[in-house]
């Protein structure tokens, strides 16, 4: 009898919620419809009892220790820059920088990168739909060492004007182009490799904010050509309070330490100090060891579902909603961008963001309201806030179709 | 689902201020002026006075936001208008501790039409919104051109 070989089981959405303990929570009094997730996503059970799992069997402090508990809670610490490695396809470990977060990750590049490697006068340039994250180190690098801050504009529909970024490098003396990999608000997803090439076809390097885009494809830093890719583990289903900052090895041999201490070094004396090698010499303290045990944990847990199903499932579900929503009488969606992912900002008529969210909080439904930490888009955009609903893995058809009827109760509501 | 569990903090004369507000638009002659901003949600709201013998006369305001934060400066306006200063500061505090706890010890005609926004104490995120304007107007008193943001 043939064997017939095995298909990957499909895109369960029910078995996945199961996996998240917090989705079967009643919120006052109803069932909890989490659509908040790109501020920060829901953690399954395997990351929970990764970190609780450490903290009960196996945890000592790292890299110091000559004893047994010391070197299995460096080996699990460690095996997480190999599994980050792999999940942004970085050919080496050794460019796997942990930080607190991707806030952490941008300012070590705007003080090591900018104060260390960039020259009076040249530019950083972003964009105007960047999260607050990836507009203040450069502000501050600005102010503190006379680097030039260029905004590449976008266009109407919510997408990176290329004509205008092309004209700005053309201009020269850009040292770094600095651009998010899919807007917080609109969802927009940057062409990333034809932004690399061209940000090298002059001269400059290029870093790409992957705090939202990581979340939803499958990313691949070599493919796209980027120089620094970063992002949070908090929005990858893992913990807060550990970051990754991933950049060439080459760029990275050449910054100097961001923050001096224990662990970044070589040898301390009162007259001199010298530097580990990378990425050690970026990560100066003890370090967040049980959260990267847990975004190790949610890595794993990704891969065990695998980023096609989980693009494939959340593609399905912004089509659906993008369907629902453009159904709803002076609900109007926010970003038009040709290819997004499941971030949806709108706005309603005769109902402010913050009274939208608070009704729709009455019936457990979570979005976010206000400016996204994105004022400058905001301002772009002509407007003071939005509502804003944001889908995972674990988001279902249902919801969305939930939202929807409670948005049309809201339009009433305030009519 | 028909959101009538929200009534507490949207009562009709909420929607009513809040869609409508009547006392909103600059005034014509200005002593003091002073802006409040929530920088969490974008809502902002810029408070006008003028004094006669003393007490504040008349107030307008210009705001953007929420339903809340509109209603709240309508409302403002008609309780705090012909007051003098010191009293207006009374008011502003009996204000703040009916909308954090819901209840006041205070029995008057000023706090009574205050009272549809005392439902915002079941609603810590929205406590500001109904502040904003009120750290407006006290700021004008004072002679600042800035409500400090807490």
């Amino acid at each position: 009898m043939n064997q017939i070989s095995p298909i990957a089981a499909p895109f369960d959405v029910e078995r996945i919620r199961a996996d998240f303990p917090i989705l079967s929570q009643t919120v006052r009094g109803k069932k909890l419809v989490f659509l908040d997730s790109a501020a920060s996503a829901q953690k399954p059970r395997a990351v929970i009892d990764a970190m609780s799992g450490a903290m009960e069997t196996q945890y000592a402090n790292v890299h110091r220790g000559l004893h047994w508990m010391s070197e299995r809670t460096t080996d699990a610490y460690e095996s997480v820059r190999d599994q980050v490695a792999a999940l942004l396809r970085a050919p080496s470990r050794d460019e796997i920088v942990f930080t607190r977060n991707t806030t952490e990750a941008i300012n070590l590049v705007a003080h090591s990168f900018g104060r260390g490697i960039m020259r009076h006068g040249q530019c950083v340039v972003i964009s105007e739909m960047e999260h607050h994250s990836n507009i203040v180190p450069w502000q501050m690098l600005r102010d503190a060492h006379g680097i030039v801050l260029r905004i590449a504009p976008i266009t109407d529909a919510g997408e990176l004007d290329f004509a205008a970024l092309e004209a700005i490098l053309a201009e020269g003396n850009v040292g770094l182009v600095a651009i998010t990999h899919m807007s917080n608000v609109l969802g927009s997803y940057t062409p990333a490799a034809r932004v690399a090439a061209l940000a090298h076809q002059y001269g400059a390097k290029i870093l790409f904010d992957g705090s939202q885009a990581v979340v939803h494809r499958a990313v691949d830093v070599q493919s796209i050509g980027a120089d620094f890719y970063v992002f949070t583990g908090h929005k990858l289903y893992g913990p807060t309070g550990i970051g990754v900052l991933w950049a060439r090895r080459d760029i990275l041999e050449e910054m100097p330490p961001f923050l001096g201490g224990g662990d970044m070094i070589s040898s301390v004396t009162f007259e001199k100090s010298t530097w580990a090698r990378v990425p050690h010499k970026f990560e100066a303290g003890t370090p967040a060891i049980l959260e990267a045990i847990g975004l190790g944990a949610a890595i794993s847990y990704i891969n065990a579902i695998g980023y096609d199903a989980i693009a494939a499932h959340e593609q399905s579900l912004t089509d659906h909603a993008l369907s629902r929503l453009s159904a709803i009488d002076g609900l109007n969606i926010i970003g038009r961008a040709q290819d997004r992912g499941g971030v949806i900002s709108f706005t309603m008529e005769g109902a402010h963001a913050h009274d939208i969210a608070t009704l729709l909080d009455r019936n457990g439904i979570a979005v976010r309201a206000g400016h996204h930490c994105a004022e400058p888009l905001m301002h772009r955009l002509g407007l003071d806030s939005t509502a804003r609903a944001s889908f995972a893995l674990y988001t279902t058809h249902a919801e969305i179709d939930f939202l929807a009827e409670s948005l049309e109760r809201v339009r009433t509501f305030f009519q | 689902m028909n959101f009538e569990d929200v009534r507490d903090l949207y009562q009709d004369v909420i929607l009513r201020h809040g869609r409508t507000p009547l006392h909103m638009g600059r005034l014509p002659h200005v002593d003091a002026e002073a802006s409040g901003d929530n920088p969490m949600c974008g809502d902002r709201c810029r408070v006008q006075i003028r004094y006669e013998n003393g007490a504040v006369r008349d107030i307008g305001f210009e705001a953007r936001g929420c339903a809340i934060s509109m209603a709240s400066a309508d409302l403002m306006v008609e309780a705090a208008t012909g007051r003098a200063p010191a009293d207006i500061r009374d008011l502003a505090q009996d204000f703040f501790a009916l909308v954090k706890t819901g209840e006041t010890a205070r029995a008057d005609s000023a706090i009574e039409s205050l009272k549809p926004l005392s439902g915002v104490s079941e609603y810590p995120s929205r406590i500001k919104c109904a502040t904003l304007p009120w750290a407006a107007l006290l700021a004008a008193l004072d002679g600042e051109t800035e409500a400090s943001s807490e």
